[in-house]
């Protein structure tokens, strides 16, 4: 993007830099904490990490507002942790404990903690755009202010439902910023073998009267800026925006698989570009002390302890509960 | 009193509760200018405006996904799936959305919406604009389901879905648009869950749902002809489904017949029938019958589809081998 005095003023000061470097690394940790507690058959289905796509949540998540709106998939662990559900009831949710956020009926891809605005996660790929954009729908007739942010991956631009969304997000003019987190594959396939353009969201996006915006998404400072100048020109009325972020996803693409259909040299390439070591030492370059970085990444380590051996000590879930919730008088009767 | 057709009361529906709350919206593929395909929805657009009666592309994700989000964010929405047979198209987010949505986040999201569809056949449009899908979505936990068989029902049950804090899925018969009766003056609320005896008698019980009611009571006055009286229940409403007043009516007739214009198997009849052969077995006196349309995908031909979809005639043989 081209880069102008108003999107200048969109860059992130030191301290929002160091908040995004605080998320980042929580989010590292407890990605790879799961990892590890999947390997113990302690978290158990399945899980779909985003070690290595950190950047992205944090970027975004450093430039919404209270109110706003996440809409994320089942690689979404990291985009409800980072709108400030609790980690440790995140935890628990992933072990199916009664403490879980969703009480263990979610599970590792429907992750959802409406009072943050961690609309959910889902798992059937594409259906949230356009429940985002009947969010955003929400917020403009009822004047709320609120922006949605819809998270996806590079495969969803391939879906009717993405393509449905984007169409009635434009026509609408409604206040959804969707966002392509481009890692390369569709699952284990790489999206280029797939798809008619290289750019699979930002191309696209001309044929809905939106500008084609890409972004890297392993930088956060850049993934900041964007994300404030696509939010703020939503929120004052400009209507849907399309951003695709190019990242890399560091591990496969769920518990199944090892990645091993990745090319080495490309592997390599992109572990060199990982973002948490990238941007801690710019922000050492930019002055934060080391002392400073150093606390953040011992707090994060220990919240993800924390979160571990409360989830771990948490009871299961009463028998009670498996048939409540389906309707809003709490029960699931279907005849009298 | 005013005598309306079933395609007015759809309207005078949806109008009495888009008056009475400012956060009902309804959108759908030419419901606005255009009145809706069937004019179930004329005047809407010119009472209540632009922004709140709002016609869509056609995008059937994207309007059942668009009300999804917005029931999520503080509105209470209906949608207009033109044909239920498109549900197919959406049903992604009908089945795997808005019915688990509030389980799967152990109730933190409520989802006060309404989709209504034209439902079933009898029009001449073939098998891909002429599905009885109820049983679809029956068959999903999580979604409410009613079907008006009247114009006073219709204005009612639509009320009430609009009011019910959960997704409610309202299927007009499009059979049933063009008849008139007469709907009381003044504000209607109907209860979901609850059916109705619209003809009593008592040496069997017909039960029968949307455009199938009308012939299950012309079946029963030619069995009254015949010595027979057989009372009538309009289920109107699956999911809730009101078991307790048909289980009442089979323990005093101890015949069950069941009147379905869905293809045969896993019809709503098959769950009524389960049930009653569950806990009223020893109250029957001859075996459950179900009538329905056979296991086929629906012809286009007069001919062929008045073969296909139950008649008054299908009704009183099935009526005699539950009498035995």
């Amino acid at each position: 993007m081209a880069r102008t005095d108003e999107s200048r003023t969109k860059d992130a000061d030191l301290t929002t830099k160091v908040a995004m470097y605080r998320m980042m690394q929580e989010a590292r940790l407890f990605e790879r904490r799961v990892q590890d507690l999947f390997l113990e058959g302690i978290v158990k289905g399945t899980t779909h990490l985003a070690l290595g796509q950190e950047a992205v949540g944090a970027g975004f998540a450093a430039a919404m507002q209270p109110g706003d709106l996440v809409y994320c998939t089942y690689r979404g662990h990291v985009h409800t942790l980072l709108r400030g559900a609790p980690m440790d009831a995140l935890m628990a949710e992933l072990m199916g404990k009664a403490t879980g956020i969703c009480g263990g009926k979610g599970g590792s891809m429907h992750l959802t903690d409406v009072s943050h605005g961690a609309m959910g996660s889902y798992a059937i790929v594409g259906a949230h755009l356009p429940i985002a954009a009947g969010a955003a729908w929400a917020a403009q007739e009822r004047g709320t202010g609120q922006v949605v942010v819809c998270f996806f991956g590079d495969g969803t631009t391939n879906i009717g439902a993405f393509h449905e969304a984007l169409n009635l997000a434009a026509v609408w003019r409604l206040p959804v910023v969707f966002v392509c987190e481009n890692n390369l594959y569709m699952e284990y396939t790489p999206i280029g073998e797939v798809t008619a353009v290289a750019n699979p969201a930002s191309d696209r996006a001309p044929a809905y009267g939106l500008q084609g915006v890409v972004v890297d998404g392993n930088d956060p400072d850049r993934v900041y800026a964007t994300a404030r100048e696509a939010i703020d020109r939503s929120r004052a009325g400009g209507g849907p925006a399309l951003v695709e972020a190019k990242t890399y996803r560091q591990s496969g693409h769920s518990r199944a698989d090892p990645g091993t259909y990745r090319p080495e040299e490309e592997v390599r390439t992109w572990l060199g570009r990982d973002p948490l070591p990238m941007y801690r030492a710019r922000l050492a370059a930019e002055g934060v002390d080391e002392a400073t970085l150093a606390e953040i990444d011992a707090e994060a380590a220990a919240a993800v302890d924390r979160a571990t051996e409360s989830a771990k000590a948490a009871p299961l879930p009463d028998a009670g509960s498996l048939q409540t919730q389906v309707w809003s008088d709490g029960g699931s009767a279907w005849r009298n | 009193m005013a005598e309306l057709t079933y395609r007015e009361a759809v309207a005078r529906g949806i109008a009495q509760e888009m008056a009475r709350d400012p956060s009902v919206y309804f959108i759908g593929e030419d419901v606005a200018a255009a009145g809706g395909v069937f004019k179930t929805t004329v005047g809407l657009l010119d009472r209540f405006g632009p922004a709140r009666v709002r016609d869509t592309p056609i995008s059937e994700q994207a309007i059942v996904g668009a009300i999804m989000g917005a029931a999520m964010n503080g509105l209470r929405p209906i949608a207009e799936i033109m044909f239920s047979d498109f549900f197919a198209v959406c049903w992604d987010l009908i089945a795997n959305q808005i019915a688990k949505t509030r389980y799967m986040t152990d109730g933190q999201v409520a989802l006060p919406l309404v989709i209504r569809t034209a439902n079933g056949g009898g029009v001449r449009f073939g098998a891909q604009h002429s599905q009885s899908v109820e049983g679809w979505a029956m068959a999903v936990p999580g979604l409410k389901v009613v079907v008006p068989s009247t114009p006073a029902d219709a204005v009612g049950l639509i009320a009430a879905a609009i009011r019910d804090p959960d997704p409610v899925i309202v299927i007009e018969p499009k059979a049933l648009y063009p008849t008139k009766a007469d709907v009381p003056d003044g504000e209607i609320v109907d209860r979901l869950g609850s059916a109705r005896v619209v003809r009593e008698g008592g040496d069997a019980t017909i039960v029968a749902l949307g455009a199938m009611v009308p012939t299950a009571v012309e079946a029963a006055d030619r069995l009254e002809a015949e010595g027979v009286s057989a009372e009538v229940i309009d289920v109107r409403s699956l999911v809730p489904l009101d078991t307790a007043a048909i289980l009442d009516s089979v323990s005093r007739t101890g015949r069950l017949v069941t009147v379905e214009e869905s293809p045969r198997l896993c019809g709503w009849g098959a769950e009524v029938a389960s049930i009653v052969a569950d806990e009223r077995f020893f109250d029957l006196d001859g075996p459950i019958v179900r009538v329905t349309t056979p296991h086929i995908p629906l012809p286009a031909a007069d001919a062929l589809e008045d073969l296909a979809i139950p008649s008054a005639d299908a009704v009183v043989a099935g009526a005699r081998r539950a009498l035995g």
